[in-house]
């Protein structure tokens, strides 16, 4: 595929835009929501961000995800019991009043293993949702502020990258370094960067027929500083959209490597290793193991989509 | 027209041979000897290597992708070092499973993702709209797994009404086959409807607020003529754009799924070769998945263009 016919929609991503279409700046209708959307709103007031708080879906998503950040920072001072202690006497005990959430084949407490396995997630998912903003930004500045031939082949590697399922291309890379927890974050971060890269080449394409960029350019700026100092301001709240939608996405990948055994490895705390590792308990009837893990990550997870979708909501309305 | 079509058929070959560059040193780059992964740890030294040279995998790194790839134009994919046999047998059984289980993904998902998306669009910033975009956004966030579980506890484990594994074995009949893969269904279907509503509800909101519609309505035709003849015909287009480029996606989804529900697709194909080193089959295994992708951005592509004649004339940037 190539850049002239109306590019896929990722959540967050760009919608169809043509890149040469005058915007209307009026006031009236400014197409569905997308990189362009929020590239044009920008220009609007900081005053936006207020509108935030009259967000009920902002408010449930801080809140969720406030909550698990209490829990990766203090959880190990309030978890009821150690989350790696094995009491083997006490196995595979169904929720009572002394273990809530019961506890696991080697008897550790299951509560305290989900209360404390919120901090790996939230160390290693934003870093590798900044890791890949950051490098996505950078290219997709230059593809779609270059363009040219420079842009055509970035965008063919690009498109062979995409053609292939993130999970697949990171746990690749997984199995080729090795799963540990720099190794994880980098991972994520490099597959998120031509993801990112698509986004913000399609607003720099709205961008660079403005009138400030040939301005800048007749005064004799750097290609270097127009992309910065120039477009970036004016791009920035879809990368923040951008960010905050990958920032789900990155919970999504993570908690899904650590699933499949490539993420964060045993006996560290951590829901979706502790799900592919008492699975077949849920089978023998131990419900319990498995599934509050899982609404832990399904709660983090909607907390993080919720806040995202509030923010593009607002940057773009 | 005719060259548009070369066009993009040229730039499908460009990704796809890149893609299958990617995959190969990808594979080169996974730590481990296959000679050694076959013959176990305590094997001798020149046994790993008789076997390494007999697989040719002893050969330079440029011979080895040539030959490779002058095999996979022939459709031959080489041979699994695990089963000690040909590959393609196995990626196409595999193939078989996948396309079965995305088939039925795909027809629950499509027109209940529409539906949702026109819903949403027609009573645009009501409750209704904030119901499903809500809804949309927080579901296709939840990992496959994710709800996979909270599936089978319900209808598996509680209500014993589903069975939780996929695969009915062999010789089942085409019902019990059906049955089987309903509940590992669900997890794709959840994930794919909030991708395909958001862009059919956007699609949607932009058709109703054009120009043509406002002259439909205001020439006095009755308002579901308006949205059947002229939003519709219009709104689905991007949408159908979505829904192939999903197909990536989905196939990263049938990792997760036909893990989880022990499943023989091509996802639990690829699953099981990087664990197991087997190279051949990995190889042949991604680049099908990349190869499904590619064809169906390409199929989009061109349904959208001949579907939509601003394009059929306009098709470059």
């Amino acid at each position: 595929m190539s850049g002239s016919v109306p590019q896929p929609a990722e959540p967050g991503a760009a919608s169809p835009v043509d890149p040469v279409a005058p915007i209307d700046r009026t006031g009236g209708y400014l197409g569905p929501t997308g990189a362009a959307a929020v590239a044009a709103a920008s220009r609007a007031t900081p005053a936006r961000w207020w509108l935030l708080l009259r967000k009920a879906t902002f408010w449930v998503g801080a809140i969720i995800v406030l909550f698990w950040v209490v829990c990766a920072v203090f959880g190990h001072l309030f978890a009821p019991y150690n989350p790696l202690e094995q009491q083997l006497l006490v196995n595979n005990q169904a929720p009572s009043g002394a273990h809530w959430f019961g506890t696991d084949p080697l008897g550790r407490d299951v509560l305290s293993r989900v209360i404390t396995g919120a901090r790996d997630i939230l160390i290693i998912t934003p870093l590798a949702t900044i890791i890949g903003t950051v490098l996505g930004t950078a290219l997709g500045l230059a593809m779609g502020y270059i363009g040219g031939w420079f842009d055509t082949v970035v965008s063919r590697v690009v498109e062979a990258i995409l053609a292939l399922p993130f999970v697949i291309i990171a746990f690749l890379f997984v199995v080729a370094v090795g799963p540990s927890v720099g190794a994880i974050t980098i991972i994520i971060g490099l597959v998120f960067t031509p993801l990112i890269a698509r986004t913000v080449r399609t607003a720099v394409l709205v961008e660079r027929h403005q009138d400030y960029v040939s301005a800048s350019r007749l005064l004799g700026e750097g290609a270097a500083r127009v992309m910065f100092r120039e477009i970036l301001p004016n791009v920035m709240p879809a990368i923040v959209v951008e960010f905050t939608v990958r920032l789900a996405y990155a919970v999504f990948a993570l908690v899904t490597l650590s699933f499949l055994g490539f993420g964060i490895r045993p006996p560290t705390p951590d829901w979706g290793a502790d799900i592919a590792a008492n699975y077949s308990g849920l089978l023998a009837g131990y419900w319990w193991q498995t599934l509050f893990p899982a609404l832990a990550i399904a709660s983090l997870v909607v907390g993080v989509a919720l806040l995202a979708d509030s923010i593009e909501q607002v940057l773009s309305a | 027209m005719a060259a548009f079509l070369l066009r993009r058929l040229g730039f499908m070959i460009l990704t796809l041979f890149l893609l299958s560059l990617i995959i190969f040193f990808a594979g080169q780059i996974l730590p481990g000897d296959p000679g050694r992964a076959v013959l176990g740890p305590f094997a001798a030294n020149s046994a790993v290597q008789a076997l390494d040279h007999s697989l040719g995998v002893d050969r330079p790194l440029v011979t080895r992708y040539l030959s490779w790839l002058g095999g996979v134009v022939h459709g031959d994919f080489g041979k699994s070092y695990a089963y000690q046999s040909a590959v393609a047998p196995f990626v196409r059984a595999a193939l078989i499973n996948s396309v079965k289980l995305a088939a039925l993904a795909f027809i629950i998902v499509v027109p209940l993702g529409i539906i949702g998306g026109v819903i949403a669009a027609l009573y645009e910033g009501r409750a209704a709209d904030r119901a499903i975009s809500v809804t949309g956004v927080s579901l296709s966030s939840v990992p496959e797994f994710v709800s996979g579980i909270v599936l089978i506890v319900i209808f598996g484990v509680t209500l014993k009404v589903l069975p939780v594994t996929a695969s009915a074995g062999p010789g089942a009949g085409v019902f019990n086959q059906f049955r089987h893969l309903i509940l590992p269904a669900i997890p794709l279907v959840l994930v794919l409807f909030g991708y395909i509503a958001r862009m059919a509800r956007a699609g949607t909101i932009e058709a109703l607020n054009s120009d043509y519609a406002r002259t439909a309505v205001l020439k006095g035709l009755p308002e579901a003529t308006v949205i059947r003849r002229h939003v519709l015909r219009n709104s689905l287009l991007p949408t159908i754009t979505v829904i192939a480029t999903q197909t990536g996606y989905l196939i990263g989804g049938l990792v997760v799924v036909e893990v989880l529900f022990n499943y023989q697709g091509l996802g639990n194909l690829i699953y099981k070769a990087a664990q197991g080193k087997d190279f051949a089959m990995l190889e042949a295994g991604v680049l099908i998945i990349g190869v499904v992708y590619v064809v169906a951005t390409l199929i989009a592509d061109v349904l959208l263009t001949l579907l939509n004649p601003r394009l059929r004339i306009g098709g470059t940037e």
